[in-house]
């Protein structure tokens, strides 16, 4: 029978299945950072257990720590330092490896994966964080799991799960000027609901994935939760293999052989079954930019604040009028006019080169708003180092955006970078609920690009009336 | 974990869809090393006023709701973030079962690793039962896992679905990592039948 990506890799790693059809599912990499590993350590402990296989665990500190200058003397919250000290901790005690702190290799637990070659297709791969469906770009089945879930993955690895449903999301055609991986993912979302992919697994497929670099797949890919799939994921390619070889981590001699003959065999079979599919065309995605506190709640920078009497039915207008309250919006009010205070480029989401790149190709010449605060946070050491390699530092900088230190930073409001109440952000992070950058504050997601236009405009502003001036280099 | 066979308490009426796990503990406090004394964060954005003080309008801050050891909700409940945080704080803030039309998977699968129920129901039995919710302190509603129903005050009984394994571990209280432990040789069988057939993945 013709089988998805999903169903090859899922059956690979079936150790046993239970008689009411849970799996018991191998586990290839297993993924640590601070928050969500403290409490599972613990329960080790208390029950005299170890960690099955270490060599498949990594650890990296990214969530809690300050993005400046401060990261060097001493993290200042004792609650954080706490928390990092403790996983440092486990990390000897469980013999775990853990990248340290000032290593040039620290970052984002999503962005170092793929970039140290550790995420590799074909493998099972979990992380107490939701936005593990990052590495899905690899072509991995990669998913976020809770604290008792790592527990069990650090004891066992492996953990009990239940088959998943395929879903296909297909998105044909050429993207247009101006629009990004970012901006797929955002109008996928629009399209399916945010409870769209429960129950699934994602296949991304089309010319216009096909097309995106690793980086876009991986902004793609990450964005996956947010539609309610715990997974998403690209079938490996020419692409994918490309950027393997560039890793430190890609496998050697004759290794790299038999990996490469076992990849090419997992791209879905012709036939496959999916569940559930969505088609989008991509010539007619524009550049999109959530409005609301949901990231369903999504437009084209072209569109105006939605009215909630126009509402289907009462419960949405109940929620619409809480949104458009809480974001200080008026219905009618063009996107494009909301002035923005902080401008925050970075996250799991879109921290990657590419990602500052396609910033700094819009801000190359050009000058932040008045008023406005505009930071830069690269996703780990390696990415600020090429950065700075490429002079893109001196760029942003001399266009009047903060360089800071690589850390999940203002994506989630539990390190020092925070909104205040009643700030507006444009941000490229990935959530825009109530408070998440921050108690009261107000976040528009959008790509990199169009995170760098708001900058410069001082208000949500459309990318493509602000092409790039010079190239790069 | 704590078994969950029977439960018959207030429950609390939340009628909004998309509850996210932000929401349910922001992450300004996930900085905790324990498990425990997350429940005075519970919601706390929507809870508590700027300066600290309750605010009255919320249903966890009117009685008798502050007892409640059910809460009702709509679509969604537990999107956004895995943080085993959310169960946590609903646990440690004395609430033991969750009904809504539909859950987020992975806040789903921490429910059932805490002991705290979540009873998938269809939208029109939660309106019912946040209705009957809102009648205020002699209103129980119970929970029977065994049996697999919610019932209403008035009597009336509806069926809920649930795995057969979640079900079994839950009712006893069982933690999963001893069950799988009881595998251990076919982990050991699959890692060494892995090790022959992909040996990049242990070249690290």
């Amino acid at each position: 029978m013709p089988k998805t990506l999903f169903d090859k890799i899922w059956d690979a790693h079936v150790v046993e299945t239970l008689p009411d059809g849970t799996a018991l599912l191998y586990i290839d990499l297993h993924l640590t950072h601070e928050v969500t590993t403290p409490q599972a350590f613990d329960g080790l402990r208390a029950a005299g257990r170890g960690i099955r296989r270490p060599e498949a665990t990594l650890g990296v500190i990214d969530h809690n720590i300050a993005t400046d200058a401060s990261r060097y003397t001493g993290i200042v919250d004792p609650e954080s330092a706490l928390q990092v000290a403790t996983l440092e901790r486990n990390a000897v005690e469980f013999g775990m490896p853990l990248i340290p702190l000032l290593d040039e290799r620290q970052g984002i637990v999503h962005v170092i994966g793929p970039e140290l070659g550790r995420s590799l297709p074909g493998m099972t791969i979990v992380c107490g964080d939701s936005h593990t469906s990052t590495h899905g770009a690899m072509g991995a089945l990669a998913f976020g799991i809770g604290t008792s879930e790592v527990e069990h993955v650090l004891a066992t690895q492996t953990l009990l799960q239940r088959p998943a449903k395929n879903m296909r999301v297909q998105v044909d055609g050429n993207l247009a000027f101006g629009c990004s991986g970012k901006d797929i993912v955002l109008a996928v979302i629009g399209k399916i609901g945010t409870a769209g992919g429960t129950g699934h697994v994602i296949e991304y497929a089309g010319d216009a994935i096909r097309a995106l670099d690793m980086a876009g797949r991986m902004t793609v890919c990450n964005m996956t939760i947010e539609g309610g799939a715990r997974a998403g994921m690209v079938a490996p390619d020419q692409t994918t293999f490309d950027y393997i070889a560039r890793t430190p981590g890609a496998p050697k001699g004759a290794n790299w052989e038999s990996a490469l003959a076992w990849w090419r065999t997992l791209p879905s079979d012709e036939g496959a079954i999916f569940d559930k599919i969505v088609t989008l065309a991509a010539n007619e995605i524009a550049p999109q930019v959530t409005w609301g506190t949901s990231p369903e709640d999504v437009l084209p920078i072209t569109g105006i604040v939605p009215n909630p009497e126009d509402a289907p039915n009462e419960t949405r207008r109940a929620q619409l009028q809480r949104m458009v309250e809480y974001m200080g919006l008026q219905p009618g009010q063009r996107l494009q006019d909301l002035p923005v205070d902080v401008v925050f480029i970075g996250s799991c989401t879109n921290s990657r080169i590419e990602d500052i790149r396609a910033a700094a190709a819009i801000a190359k010449g050009r000058h932040v708003a008045d008023g406005v605060r505009a930071m830069v946070v690269p996703g780990s050491g390696l990415v600020k180092l090429q950065a700075e390699r490429e002079g893109l530092d001196s760029i942003l900088r001399e266009a009047g955006f903060e360089w800071r230190e690589p850390g999940c930073s203002m994506c989630l409001g539990m390190n020092p970078d925070k909104l205040k109440p009643g700030q507006r952000s444009a941000s490229t992070s990935n959530r825009n609920f109530e408070g998440r950058q921050g108690p009261g504050g107000r976040t528009h997601l959008l790509s990199p690009a169009m995170a760098a236009a708001a900058a410069l405009a001082g208000h949500l502003a459309d990318v493509r009336d602000y092409q790039p001036k010079e190239a790069l280099s | 974990m704590r078994a969950f066979t029977t439960l018959t308490a207030i429950a609390a009426p939340l009628p909004l869809a998309n509850v996210d796990t932000d929401k349910i503990i922001p992450a300004r406090f996930l900085k905790s090393i324990s498990r425990a004394g997350f429940g005075k964060h519970l919601f706390a954005n929507a809870r508590f006023n700027e300066d600290g003080s309750e605010n009255p309008d919320f249903v966890l801050n009117k009685e008798p709701y502050r007892k409640a050891k059910i809460l009702i909700a709509f679509e969604n409940f537990g999107c956004g973030s895995s943080r085993e945080h959310a169960p946590w704080a609903l646990l440690d803030f004395g609430i033991r079962c969750v009904i809504a039309p539909d859950f987020a998977d992975i806040f789903n699968n921490n429910c059932f690793k805490n002991g705290v129920l979540p009873v998938r129901l269809p939208r029109e039995v939660c309106e019912q039962l946040i209705e009957d919710a809102q009648l205020g302190g002699n209103a129980r509603i119970t929970v029977d896992l065994e049996r697999q129903v919610v019932i209403r005050p008035n009597g009336e009984e509806h069926h809920f679905p649930v795995d057969t394994l979640r079900k079994h571990l839950m009712l006893n209280g069982l933690d999963d990592i001893g069950q799988t432990m009881q595998h251990a040789a076919r982990i050991d069988d699959y890692e060494a039948k892995q090790k022959a057939s992909q040996p990049w993945l242990v070249q690290a």
